[in-house]
């Protein structure tokens, strides 16, 4: 296989729960991951919550995916933006976001976080420059 | 151009289904190429060949292997999604100890790694969903 290296980005814009988008589109990240592409991941809309704090689905018979996120930098997947208007539309600040972090291999393992907070001209122009953008 | 369509939502339930299968018969009239289609989420539901909607309804599922059996096109079920669904072809049903399949002719039940290998090779990969 050609293994070409493309710019993908995953735009999440639902809530992690309530319907099975959001899980099923995380398997799709995990996937990817294997094929070494530029991988990044947007949060947008309802999609905020996905990694918003203190998750428990215990009331609800739902599997409580959102520690996967957490593990993301082990994949390589590093750039995690969130869309600030979203958050804000939401009364959500980024001190409402877990932390994720990854341990920067061109930086002595230093841990970094993932997470970027952007606004929503900032993503569209981050957008714009992505090879694939796979909406869920 | 060389594209790859995803599809994310179910027949019926759903306009993506119609609108992904217009785009591709109006990009082949058009000289292009479809190098996948991968079916995702309740998108798989695409590829059942049980489906009996009423006399005067669209055929979706019947549609999909008619292009398939035309003009050659791949349509990839995600057996991830298709195994949470209920859809089986002989050999997955098997595999499980189920008693029976139903898959549509013209699809075939894959991993999600066909998804991203299509976004690859292909000019542009488009998105139908909700």
């Amino acid at each position: 296989m050609d293994m070409t290296t493309k710019t993908f980005m995953y735009v999440n814009r639902k809530a992690p729960y309530g319907t099975v988008y959001a899980l099923e589109t995380l398997e799709v990240v995990l996937i990817a991951a294997a094929f070494e592409q530029d991988v990044s991941l947007a949060f947008i809309d309802d999609g905020v919550y996905q990694i918003a704090k203190g998750q428990d689905t215990k009331g609800i018979g739902m599997k409580n995916f959102s520690a996967t996120f957490k593990a993301l930098g082990d994949y390589d997947i590093t750039k995690l933006y969130v869309e600030r208007e979203s958050l804000a539309e939401r009364g959500l600040t980024e001190d409402d976001l877990m932390p994720i972090t990854y341990e920067d291999a061109d930086d002595d393992w230093a841990e970094k976080p993932s997470v970027q907070v952007i606004s929503r001209a900032e993503l569209a122009v981050i957008m714009s420059e992505q090879d694939v953008t796979l909406s869920f | 151009m060389k594209y790859t369509i995803l599809v994310n939502e179910g027949p019926y339930q759903h306009q993506a289904a119609d609108t992904a299968l217009q785009f591709i018969r109006a990009a082949l009239a058009k000289g292009h190429e479809i190098f996948r289609v991968f079916f995702y989420h309740d998108g798989v539901n695409n590829g059942s060949r049980l489906s009996v909607p009423p006399k005067d309804d669209r055929l979706i599922q019947k549609a999909w292997s008619e292009l398939a059996e035309q003009h050659g096109i791949d349509l990839v079920i995600c057996i991830a999604a298709a195994q949470r669904r209920g859809l089986m072809d002989a050999d997955e049903a098997k595999r499980q100890n189920l008693d029976a399949n139903n898959i549509a002719p013209g699809f075939r039940i894959s991993g999600l790694g066909q998804l991203i290998e299509g976004a690859i090779q292909s000019d542009r990969t488009i998105v139908f969903g909700d």
